[in-house]
């Protein structure tokens, strides 16, 4: 019997101050060149957290707005302000201080720490937050004088935490000598988990069920942690699971670059189809080194450097209850070590070819979601616009195959695609940003049907020259649930039981007549 | 374009001798297909990579141009391009690439 898909949390975080120090554009530039007029401009095309929460864009990712309504406004996005709200129907856009205490939170071993009047100050905003469970809360540390983390920042390699440019905590290194355990490294993986644990908490929060009850959970985000002698030894998703609250479960890292997602959510599915287990959440955090990736293009044209909020996202994959809609394994794509490198193949092999297993074609799909990212970030810097690019070679794709004519193709991307709204955080955009409207529209008989695609650049790793990629689909509830299946026989006795009982007490009221 | 290809064109460039290279891309704007184009022949515009200054002068075309679409066999470029074709805008992208190739092509 087919999984389903219970709940979905989408969080982001504004991070400012991150872009400047931790970003990779803006680190490499610091040292290639570190006099440019780019670094000079920069921080004047910051976003306040204000102007963040009030893009359209953002609202769309936490669910305030829908894919329909944020397609329905005129682009560019960027100098459009909508309603701002902090919360939304998946999640919540969290400001950076807030967010350094949840790193603080999510360091079991002593490594960040936080200035005094800054860590108090902020703890009062922290525990307000209604996702925020009260083990949390617990795990709060008190500050420590601003001199001592000077100290740690300029003699003893830590990576600073900063607030509007002012130093108020650090990252320390967690070895002298082991380059896997940098501040740099630890610094970025505190991230990534604490970003991880905002969108699982919120998972718990949306699905209503008890946070033991999942039984394990997968990271698909694109660090490693480990030390010198394991450098991705894992285990992001279980050190996550132990911060939320998540006591009954297990974990595993899926890797797999922007593709990762999806090959989670496809083991997810099949783990728990095969009855191993009954919650299985997906999760995965943000990711430092991508914030600012194009801001170079942005400063150039004028723009807000758009790329200031780290993402996460968690789905809640489950036993079939007979209502959520349902993970179709039947119609798995995957781009194979022979499948090759030409877009068409790429597209065939990932949408194309699952379909035809099951005799579909690829109009039957009502929505695809492919690589989602937002199009004011990268038309910019001249990437164009991704789904978009994507929406066009699906369409192609049928045009070649004599599903549509040649004439219909322009009106292909509106009928079967979506505009993106996810920040370019690499594995965030892929496939997963629809996950979570597309069960509601699912649910509202909207649409009956969504393709989701992954895609993964393994390149980039130098192991391999090949690209990488998987799809599956999300259907509505076909009404039988394994509850329903599994305890036939068991109502039917029961049935037979009241039966009996009726029988008798009819028989009991005769003889008392 | 990304460090680690400007090394390899630099690399390729000086061990083959820049005469006998063509560059051949596949981006799918005109503007990115510009950019690398640029960066092979005048130098890296963004100052960041091994090409900053460095001006190869290579020829340089998109997949999709005629003159490289010639070259190829009609079934395998269909195979393979007809697809991409259909959606990319060839015509903005050949006169980006011409463009290009008229103001710093050396060869």
């Amino acid at each position: 019997m087919n999984s389903v898909i219970t709940a979905s949390s989408y969080v982001l975080v504004h991070t400012p101050d991150m872009v400047l120090h931790n970003g990779t554009t803006i680190t490499t530039e610091k040292i290639v060149n570190p006099e440019s007029e780019y670094l000079k401009e920069l921080p004047k095309h910051i976003r306040s957290y204000e102007d963040v929460i009030a893009y359209a864009p953002n609202q769309t990712y936490i669910g305030n707005m829908t894919p329909e309504e944020l397609a329905a406004m005129p682009q560019p996005w960027y100098d459009t302000k909508v309603e701002a709200k902090r919360e939304g129907k998946f999640g919540e856009i969290l400001p950076q201080d807030e967010f350094y205490m949840l790193m603080q939170i999510c360091d079991v071993f002593d490594l960040l720490v936080l200035e005094k009047g800054f860590a108090a100050a902020t703890k009062e905003k922290f525990v307000k937050n209604p996702a925020v469970i009260p083990s949390m809360v617990e795990k709060i540390k008190e500050g420590v004088d601003l001199a001592e983390i000077e100290a740690l920042v300029n003699d003893e390699h830590a990576e600073g935490l900063y607030m509007d440019g002012k130093l108020v905590g650090a990252v320390k290194r967690a070895h002298d000598v082991d380059t896997n355990l940098t501040a740099h490294v630890m610094h970025e993986n505190l991230v990534s988990k604490a970003s991880s644990v905002l969108a699982l908490i919120h998972l718990i929060k949306n699905s209503g069920i008890d946070a033991s009850e999942i039984d394990y959970v997968i990271d698909c985000s694109e660090e490693a942690c480990g030390d010198m002698n394991q450098r991705g030894g894992g285990n992001f998703a279980k050190a996550a699971a132990e911060i939320a609250g998540l006591t009954g479960a297990s974990g595993e890292d899926v890797r797999g670059f922007c593709a990762a997602p999806t090959h989670a959510m496809i083991t997810a599915a099949a783990l728990v189809k095969a009855g191993v287990y009954k919650h299985v959440a997906v999760t995965a955090g943000g990711c430092t080194a991508k914030l600012g990736m194009n801001s170079k293009d942005h400063v150039k044209k004028g723009l807000p450097a758009l790329e200031d909020c780290l993402g996460g996202f968690s789905v809640l994959v489950s036993e079939n209850d007979g209502v959520n809609p349902e993970i179709n394994l039947d119609i798995c794509g995957r781009h194979t070590v022979g499948t090759g490198s030409s877009p068409q193949a790429v597209i065939n092999s990932l949408v194309a070819a699952p379909l035809d297993k099951v005799g579909m074609k690829i109009v039957d799909i009502d929505k695809f979601s492919p690589e989602m990212q937002n199009p004011d970030i990268t038309k910019p810097a001249g990437a164009g616009d991704v789904p978009l690019a994507n929406y066009k070679m699906i369409g192609a794709l049928a045009v070649t195959r004599h599903e549509i004519e040649r004439a219909d193709l322009a009106a292909f991307p509106e009928k079967h695609g979506l505009v993106g709204w996810a920040p370019t955080q690499g594995h965030i955009p892929s496939g997963v940003p629809y996950i979570g409207f597309c069960r509601q529209d699912i649910l509202d008989g909207k649409i009956k049907n969504a393709m989701i695609v992954g895609k993964g650049s393994l390149f980039l790793g130098r192991m391999t020259n090949l690209f990488d990629g998987v799809s599956f689909v999300i259907q509505g509830n076909s009404g039988a649930s394994a509850a329903s299946a599994m305890d036939e026989a068991e109502v039917k006795n029961m049935i037979a039981k009241a039966m009996k009982q009726f029988a008798l007490s009819l028989m009991e009221g005769e003889e008392e007549q | 374009m990304d460090l680690e290809n400007q090394k390899r064109v630099k690399d390729l460039a000086e061990a083959n001798g820049p005469e006998n290279i063509i560059v051949i891309l596949g981006a799918s704007e005109s503007e990115a297909a510009g950019l690398s184009a640029e960066t092979v022949t005048a130098g890296d515009p963004t100052f960041a990579g091994p090409l900053a200054g460095v001006s190869l002068g290579l020829r340089v075309y998109h997949v999709c141009e005629p003159e490289i679409k010639a070259e190829i066999p009609a079934d395998l470029y269909e195979e393979q391009i007809g697809m991409m074709e259909m959606v990319l805008d060839v015509d903005s992208i050949a006169s980006e690439m011409k463009s290009i190739r008229d103001q710093y092509c050396k060869y």
